[in-house]
């Protein structure tokens, strides 16, 4: 057991440290969620890929550096550490490439994967649907067999990034009156432009369109555009599912570098005895999952599946999420219910938190279920 | 980065667990609590001959070396079999006693098992157990002293198994600048091991216990709320790990401090929950799962409570 790095991973973290240095913008770019930051982080995107920094763990073939899984928490550690801009591609590499990877074919990947890289194309999520939200399988939006592909019909909503993004992926049922909901769906990816798309954006909580609704009427998608098998989209989306949850979404980069800033920022107030503890807690919050990562990494690199143990993980940083923002809040005062503060935008994202990726219900459910074995019940 | 144990590591966490669960160990409790201490002495033995006092201790003085991993692995299975006895205390002992007289005196006695240490200082005035231990140390303002004995008569603790004794004044002075900052890290990181280990316990019992009883013709564990409770317990306990074994690798002070609130408070947190899920029967003395409950509130407090720990992180930022 132990917590040292190779020289070699030294090594590439102090060269990614002074990429960052040299490179991350000097002035916060303009909130991802709207057109005009939407396109600077586009730019970003390409930035990053220019130097093979987008997708370091990925094959170089794809533009990554194939650096291995310890090597991207390094990566991560220093992004954020660093400040850098929100990642706008982050549903395409985080969701989309995983299952790529494990279900795509050769022509996929070559095809898809250099492009959402370098941030030409960005990739919208499309899972749920006004009646399938947790309950994921109830889904009705349908694809239909025609000559050379499916036609794609019905409605999609809460679709993260879809009002500026170029391509989305999601579930379609192809089969009806299948033995069970799970059966007969389809994963397929299209293009947010095509005939027959209309995309509206929702406006979240703070007013920037981080989602849409889609309307699909009879979209045409190629057969190349399916991912695995027809009819088995379930399995393919489940087996990457964990890591929506578990180790990529969200690093611990992330939370460390935002723990110390929220530490600086009580120090700065004159470190208010009433939010001590928050603030210590948020400190060891973020080194414990630091920690909960590495040992995952390490686990994950001996071999063993994540599973249902990334559930633990996805309930851990997304109310660790909004408790550190609220901390931040409450240190700034009266300017905290300011919405142009270095911490508005990332509270109101973190509020999503728990309500993403599978609501932490769902999570707390599939916790007592399969790793505590606890029977099935009513939800 | 390799972060998990080694399979050396884990054969010892489990011949532990294996000797613990064998040895009965609310039994030893319950007479424990009374001031019986044969069985927790002959218990003592044993867990000193498969070598967890000598993790603490160097190889010159009988030991195997500091090896806090180890100590970790080892205080898990203690907690998880919640053994009494002035176990922290005496690894405590072990990092106090370290200028060569003083280690040559007492370490390959506590290595062995032979000693049973307790202590007690300005911060925590009333030594564990000071009835059953042999030696008594006491950290003054002058420095380290022997103690010449417990006064009478002990307090009993929250936790029945937990006999809290004043040390009588004087006794000669060992070491006028004993090591207490990395005695101290010592004594976190076991009690932090001990916590997670317990709270372990805690929800592996209540998890069996949810399974099988029924209410309204179902398992209680079948209910949404049931189990949301539990998960919670589960994350809590599943974070608090890797933040010990990190500590243990480090064993700086603020990685230690934050292992030793974050497994406490997760072993509480478990505690309550467990004692709800339980119902009534978790409310009596009678029913095992009390000697784990007890324990957790006792241990939160015990060698720096949540907001000192949360202090210790603190300062090691500034």
């Amino acid at each position: 057991m132990d917590l040292a790095f190779t020289q070699e991973e030294d090594a590439f973290r102090a060269e990614a440290r002074s990429w960052l240095h040299a490179h991350v913008p000097s002035v916060p770019l303009p909130s991802l969620e709207t057109e005009e930051g939407f396109a600077a982080h586009r730019a970003w995107e390409a930035e990053l890929a220019a130097n093979r920094w987008s997708v370091v763990d990925w094959p170089t073939a794809y533009g990554g550096r194939d650096s291995g899984l310890v090597r991207w928490l390094i990566f991560e550690e220093e992004y954020y550490a660093a400040a850098a801009p929100a990642r706008v591609s982050q549903n395409g590499i985080h969701l989309l490439a995983p299952t790529l990877f494990a279900h795509g074919t050769e022509e996929q990947l070559a095809r898809v994967l250099p492009t959402m890289a370098s941030g030409h194309i960005i990739w919208a999520q499309a899972w749920s649907e006004p009646e399938a939200g947790s309950d994921l399988a109830s889904l009705t939006s349908r694809a239909v067999r025609t000559d050379g592909g499916w036609l794609l019909s019905g409605q999609k909503t809460w679709s993260s990034r879809a009002p500026f993004a170029d391509r989305a992926f999601g579930l379609f049922r192809s089969e009806q009156h299948t033995a069970r909901p799970h059966q007969g769906l389809t994963y397929l990816m299209f293009d947010l432009r095509a005939p027959g798309v209309t995309v509206r954006p929702i406006a979240r909580l703070d007013g920037k369109p981080a989602f849409a609704e889609l309307f699909l009427d009879d979209v045409f998608v190629p057969d190349e555009d399916i991912v695995g098998e027809p009819g088995q989209g379930w399995s393919v989306a489940m087996s990457t599912a964990a890591g929506e949850r578990g180790l990529t979404l969200r690093s611990p980069g992330r939370f460390l570098a935002s723990a110390d800033r929220l530490h600086e920022l009580w120090r700065a107030k004159g470190s208010p005895e009433a939010l001590r503890r928050k603030v210590a807690d948020a400190l060891i919050g973020a080194r414990a999952y630091q920690l909960f990562t590495y040992a995952a990494a390490s686990r994950f690199l001996d071999g063993e599946p994540l599973g249902a143990e990334s559930s633990l993980n996805k309930v851990f940083w997304s109310e660790y999420d909004i408790a550190l923002h609220e901390t931040a809040l409450d240190l700034l005062g009266p300017e905290g219910e300011l919405a142009d503060t270095a911490w508005s935008e990332p509270y109101v994202f973190a509020l999503a938190g728990p309500i993403y990726a599978g609501t932490n219900e769902i999570q707390r459910d599939i916790i007592a279920e399969r790793l505590l074995g606890l029977p099935k019940g009513r939800r | 980065m390799r972060f998990l144990l080694d399979p050396e590591q884990r054969a010892f966490a489990a011949s532990l667990d294996a000797l613990l669960t064998a040895a009965d160990t609310p039994a030893v409790i319950r007479d424990w609590s009374r001031g019986d201490h044969c069985g927790g002495r002959a218990l003592w033995a044993r867990i000193a001959e498969a070598g967890v006092f000598a993790l603490a201790i160097p190889e010159e003085y009988d030991g195997l070396g500091a090896r806090p991993v180890e100590l970790a692995v080892a205080f898990v299975e203690l907690g998880r079999h919640a053994v009494p006895g002035p176990l922290v205390e005496t690894v405590t002992a072990a990092a106090l006693l370290t200028e060569p007289a003083l280690a040559k005196r007492f370490l390959p006695s506590l290595a062995a098992g032979g000693t049973m240490a307790t202590l007690a200082s300005a911060d925590a005035p009333y030594a564990l157990d000071g009835d059953a231990a042999t030696t008594h140390l006491s950290l003054t303002a002058d420095g380290l002293r022997l103690s010449p004995g417990p006064a009478t008569p002990a307090r009993p603790s929250l936790d029945p198994a937990r006999r809290l004794t004043p040390l009588l004044p004087g006794g000669e002075l060992l070491s006028p600048t004993p090591p207490t900052d990395q005695a101290l890290t010592w004594a976190r990181l076991a009690t932090a091991a001990q916590a997670l280990g317990l709270g372990e316990a805690l929800l592996d019992r209540t998890v069996a216990y949810v399974r099988q009883r029924t209410q309204f013709g179902v398992p209680t564990g079948s209910f949404q709320a049931v189990k949301h409770r539990l998960a919670d317990a589960r994350i809590a306990l599943a974070f608090a790990r890797p933040l010990l074994f990190g500590a243990a690798l480090t064993m700086s002070a603020a990685d230690v401090a934050a292992a030793k609130v974050t497994a406490c408070e997760a072993a509480y947190t478990t505690a309550r929950t467990a004692l709800q899920l339980h119902g009534a029967i978790g409310y009596t003395a009678e029913y095992d799962l009390s000697l784990w409950l007890t324990k957790a509130r006792a241990l939160r407090g015990a060698w720096g409570g949540p907001d000192e720990c949360r202090d210790a992180v603190l300062s090691a930022r500034l």
